[in-house]
């Protein structure tokens, strides 16, 4: 059993480039298995990835204002060109769910997990031929800590307190407080990695980056044409020539574009026509289910949301089976009122399913002293697709509750201006987090400025603090556990449903056998470097 | 001054309005002309005659309520559900059945205020001339170079896409068009012989716009009058493209269009159903607005 | 008098650009809001409304912009510090290109059919002609898009589904990618243009002139050809200008669907980033085509009627 897992490993490393025959088949020989090791090698090496290729791929969301600012990266299609191509961060996360060093090749913390020190990766390279060192990682890092950030990714980096540079190939981070899971916190895809200037800022202007591709040509919210980085530091990776990147947010156009062969790749299918497109037999349609959640948040501190009678027969009034049938057309699953995914290391599996009840819901209302209740709930499609049919599906499911939900549409167009965190009652989405620690304090701490329930729970805070430093595994995820009990019953987010990542690719395109990357849509805005043509 | 909305009256008072009784050689009159109208005039009466009682008796035609969900998302069709059911589980019958009540409700009071307001200004532009005419072609010129749907937009999310400030802005939107054509057509008339004769008889400007020019200009706005009204429902469903549609659950054709239209590239129907209400409308509307024309040609060949 | 419309088309610009300028003020959230999105906090906010410029008060912003315009400065976009006046350039050529190409298809298929109509009024022919166009005018543009791209890119596969051309596609090959945008486009176009043009030949057959020429025995089609098409260009001009400009400005759906990169789709994006100086040029240059449009129809328009050329 260990030794085929062992094997597998080996083979994979080859498969990804990573490893030479010879080291193969010295490693073999230390399993025990040098017999076999010539037949097990070319199996591995049939399947290793065929460079070359113009590899397009057209994507939903691209803005015509679309920034080259780290810190103000918002659209899929800056993701996949920035994150996915152009550029690289400390760490990232595969698609076995590991993270592992990109930039930084080892990392280590202090026993408090206060200090945490990176080591870089040697001899890395810019596009225009500087090397990459700890100066530039740091100026990095403080264009979204310094005074006066304008970076979206502000709150993520809060918890750092210091970064230094210790020689060269060194950067010491220095945290407020503990934090075990700290090197998630570079993963996310705002701390890229850019060149700095002299005066300590960084260039993100002119799109240099240590990444697989070269930005060759971008017309923001239109195309980019990326090219092959001869000297990209990571061999295994980066397998197509060229990358001719689209932004088609029409997903009918998208569609067509996919099937007759204009592009390679799509985001983002349109559910409800998705088992149709399956049926293509050019297309593959690959699902992957993450983190992402949609959620009806309530201020708990509002009228009549304050009560907990009140969101506990909310939460019973909705067909949450019913929602991921109709508005996911079944690609997701039911979630349970707490934004923990079962893709999450502590996703507390003993907590009850809560289903509809309208029975419930009434018993509730009535424990709340009310009869009936009605509340405004708006709603717009920017909050996530669907959403205004939710919410009218939403309102059906609770008629017969006797709780009459009015449903307000609501302009996309600034809706999470004007809308979210301003109304009482909302509908949101989440794309979720790796760490339980980083969902909960983003938007369910007692303060933060993303808590859009305004969220207060005196022992949940407690539990969340110690719960960072603890390094007890057994320890930690009871806590864990209880904090998503505590949100559940108590907490004033309706979260119904976790929504799956469904995106197609031409049956020519080839991924990596451990299949796709659960955190973030397209492998993990990696298939771009991941990928290569049969 | 409701003059310039004359056609749309005399369209229904020949069909779905009771006349009052004092108008009684009125009515036999209309119903005289209809029996001599041509076949497509008579289609397209009945047609309206359809959907006007249609959108007047929705909920007791209706099998179902307008946004009641009623079984599993785009059934087929069957006996239970005739038409099948919408992508959340709705009768589709019953939703192109309340479409009709909400949507030609609508467009209606959408053409009729962009007609009214379009229609007057324009007219006494042309008549009056001078600053006034200067004044407001200027004011609708801007009004007109701000793209159309921009503007909406704009609008739309500064006063909320509520059904009345809907049909408000799309009305007055509209309206600078009817003005340029009103205008337009005005000025040819204007510079006729007649009416430079009842200017120096001294009548008055409105005798003047209401006597003399309208009749002569009705033709070209009429013909105007059918191609907006369809109009409306096209900017209501692009509006829905842009997400800045009806508030749900109300049922318009525009939006479920809209709701259903990626259906189509595989071939399945429904999308087409709201599409072909409102073709059948537009058509049946345009084919009474024909025989309007033709009679009010004084052409005097046969049909 | 050419001059005076002239200076009048400008002043209709600066109305303008205060209308949007206002319009824009008026929405809901600014620029550095609508940029951080769901990730905005108060700080980030802030910062970002400084670094955007705008902390300064509306009427500074409105002047200094105004500045730039009158020595042809378009600015930059706060949203991404690109130079706008390379922003729109290929884009408004794309526009221009796409709006030509349908209006060259359109007009005259919209003309032969509106007199062919007229001729044969109340015949099959014209009935016929009359249901297919109020049909396809009367269908969303989006959805014509979707017919079109199904038929005949994903079923035929004779045209691309995408129109996503780019400022080194060869001539031939953009008119070849612009081909069903433009079929979409003629279709929605056609029968307004047609009818009116019918319309306006109709009403005029019952003048007295008219009437005379047909007693004198000269054929139906040199009527309205030679005697009573000249007399009905001004609404028909006008109807056309209407539809042209449409097809410069109101575009934004057929873009979207084709992917086609021009300007319509940059403004929507940029109303959408509060991006003001971006809706400003985007504005202005959409305007100002429509005035220059309407000045040609009002000149055209004079051209062909005698009695408005030497008024009395």
């Amino acid at each position: 059993m260990n030794l085929d897992k062992e094997i597998k490993k080996l083979q994979s490393q080859v498969i990804e480039n990573q490893m030479s025959r010879r080291a193969f088949m010295t490693s073999a020989m230390a399993l025990g298995v040098g017999a076999l090791a010539p037949s097990l090698y070319s199996e591995a090496a049939n399947a290793a990835p065929k460079k070359g290729g113009v590899f397009r791929v057209g994507i939903g969301a691209g803005n015509t204002t679309d920034s080259l600012d780290p810190g103000l990266i918002t659209s899929l299609f800056s993701q996949v060109m920035l994150r996915g191509g152009v550029r690289n961060n400390l760490v990232r996360y595969t698609n076995t769910n590991e993270l592992v060093g990109e930039l930084a090749e080892s990392w280590e913390a202090s026993p408090d997990a206060v200090t945490w020190t990176f080591k870089l990766r040697k001899g890395v390279e810019f596009h225009n031929g500087k090397t990459l060192d700890a100066n530039d990682v740091v100026a990095s890092i403080k264009h979204h800590v310094a005074e006066g950030t304008t970076s979206a990714a502000k709150p993520i980096v809060e918890p750092i307190e210091s970064v230094k540079a210790d020689g060269k190939n060194t950067v010491v981070f220095t945290l407020k407080g503990g934090n075990a899971d700290f090197p998630f916190t570079v993963y996310d895809y705002h701390v890229q990695i850019c060149p700095a200037n002299s005066d300590g800022t960084i260039d993100w202007q002119s799109g240099v980056g240590t990444g697989a591709y070269i930005m060759a040509a971008y017309e923001p919210g239109v195309r980019a044409r990326l090219k092959k980085f001869a000297n990209y530091w990571d061999e295994s990776r980066g397998h197509f020539d060229e990358i001719e990147m689209t932004t088609i947010s029409d997903v009918v156009a998208r569609t067509s574009a996919l099937t007759t062969g204009a592009i390679d790749a799509m985001d983002r299918c349109d559910l409800k026509t998705v088992h149709l497109l399956e049926r293509n037999s050019d297309v593959n349609v690959v699902e992957v289910t993450g983190t992402g959640h949609y959620t009806f948040p309530m201020f708990t501190d509002v009228a009549p949301f304050d009560d907990n009678n009140v969101r506990m027969a909310l939460k019973h009034a909705i067909d949450r089976e019913a929602l991921v049938k109709t508005i996911l057309k079944g690609h997701g699953v039911v979630g349970n009122d707490h934004p923990i995914a079962t893709a999450n290391r502590y996703h507390n599996k003993d907590l009850p399913q809560r289903v509809y009840d309208p029975e419930k819901a009434k018993w509730y209302l009535k424990q709340s002293g009310l009869s009936s209740l009605d509340v405004d709930l708006s709603v717009a499609d920017a909050a996530f697709a669907g959403a205004v049919d939710a919410g009218v599906l939403y309102k059906e499911h609770a008629n017969a509750a006797g709780i009459n939900i009015n449903v307000v549409r609501v302009p996309s167009d600034g809706y999470w201006d004007n809308i979210w965190l301003t109304k009482p009652f909302v509908a949101c989405y989440w794309g979720g987090r790796q760490v339980e620690d980083q969902m909960f304090s983003t938007a369910y701490a007692t303060g933060v400025p993303w808590n859009d329930t305004h969220f207060k729970h005196e022992k949940f805070d407690q539990l969340l603090v110690q719960a960072r430093t603890e390094l007890d595994d057994a320890k930690r995820r009871g806590m864990y556990y209880e904090m998503q009990r505590i949100v559940s019953d108590e907490g004033g987010a309706i979260v119904p449903m976790f929504y799956n990542y469904v995106s197609a690719t031409s049956k020519k395109v080839q991924y990596l056998k451990d299949g796709w990357a659960s955190d973030a849509d397209l492998d993990g805005y990696m298939g771009i470097q991941h990928w290569w043509f049969a | 001054m409701t003059e310039p909305t004359k056609p749309t009256s005399t369209i229904e008072s020949a069909d779905a309005m009771p006349p009052p009784p004092r108008d009684e050689s009125k009515a036999s009159i209309a119903w005289r002309e209809l029996k001599k109208a041509p076949f497509t005039a008579q289609f397209g009466i009945l047609i309206i005659i359809t959907y006007i009682t249609v959108a007047v008796f929705a909920p007791v035609l209706a099998p179902y309520g307008e946004s009641e969900i009623v079984g599993t998302e785009y059934d087929v069709w069957s006996n239970q559900f005739p038409l099948g059911t919408d992508n959340l589980g709705r009768d589709m019958m019953t939703r192109l059945i309340y479409g009709a009540r909400n949507t030609v409700g609508i467009a209606l009071i959408t053409t009729l205020l962009a007609f009214f307001l379009g229609g007057t200004l324009g007219i006494m532009a042309a008549v009056l001339g001078g600053w006034y005419d200067q004044l407001t072609s200027r004011a609708v010129d801007v009004l007109m170079a701000i793209p159309g749907l921009i503007f909406a937009m704009l609008l739309l999310t500064i006063f909320g896409t509520s059904i009345p400030s809907l049909i408000i802005i799309i009305g007055v939107l509209d309206s600078t068009r009817v003005f340029r054509i009103a205008r337009a057509v005005s000025l040819n008339v204007v510079v006729m012989d007649y009416i430079e004769s009842a200017k120096l008889r001294g009548e008055k400007v409105t005798w003047i716009a209401l006597r003399e020019v309208l009749p002569n200009i009705m033709p070209p706005l009429v013909a105007e009058f059918g191609l907006r009204f369809c109009f409306v429902f096209l900017t209501i469903s692009a509006l829905s493209f842009l997400g800045l549609g009806l508030q749900p659950p109300t049922a318009d054709w525009g939006s479920m269009v809209r709701d259903n239209a990626t259906l189509i590239t595989y071939g399945d129907i429904t999308p087409l159903l709201p599409a072909a209400a409102i073709a059948l409308l537009t058509i049946g509307v345009n084919f009474v607005v024909d025989w309007f024309l033709h009679k009010t040609s004084g052409i005097k060949d046969e049909y | 008098m050419l001059a005076q419309r002239l200076s009048l088309g400008l002043v209709t610009l600066f109305v303008i650009s205060l209308i949007i300028f206002l319009g824009v003020s008026l929405l809901p959230g600014d620029a550095a809001q609508a940029m951080l999105g769901q990730s905005a906090t108060p700080e980030t906010v802030a910062a970002l409304r400084l670094q955007m410029g705008l902390d300064q008060p509306g009427y500074l912003r409105y002047f200094s912009w105004l500045g730039g315009i009158l020595q042809g400065d378009f600015g930059i976009s706060i949203s991404n510090q690109r130079q706008i006046g390379e922003l729109l350039g290929g884009r408004f050529a794309n526009t221009l290109f796409l709006a030509v190409m349908a209006a060259i298809i359109s007009v005259p298929i919209a003309l032969t059919l509106g007199i062919l109509a007229a001729l044969y009024r109340n015949s099959v022919y014209d009935r016929l002609v009359n249901v297919i166009t109020l049909s396809s005018i009367s269908t969303p543009e989006f959805f014509v898009a979707y017919i079109l791209i199904l038929v005949f890119a994903v079923n035929l596969g004779w045209f691309p589904s995408l129109a996503n051309v780019s400022p080194d596609t060869p001539f031939f090959a953009r008119i070849y990618a612009c081909i069903l945008p433009a079929t979409t486009l003629t279709l929605v176009v056609v029968a307004h243009m047609m009818r009116m043009t019918r319309a306006a030949i109709i009403s005029l057959l019952a003048s007295p002139y008219i009437e005379m020429a047909a007693l004198k025995g000269i054929p139906k089609w040199q009527i309205i050809v030679r005697h009573a098409l000249p007399n009905a260009w001004a609404p028909i001009i006008n109807v056309i200008v209407i539809n042209l400009a449409y097809l410069i400005v109101g575009v934004v759906i057929v873009e979207v669907v084709f992917v086609y990169p021009g300007l319509g789709q940059l403004l929507v994006d940029s109303v959408q980033r509060r991006d003001l100086p971006v809706v400003q040029a985007c504005s202005l240059i959409f305007a100002a085509t429509y005035v220059l449009l309407n000045l040609i129809a009002d000149i055209l328009s004079i051209l062909t009627n005698p009695r408005l050329l030497h008024p009395k």
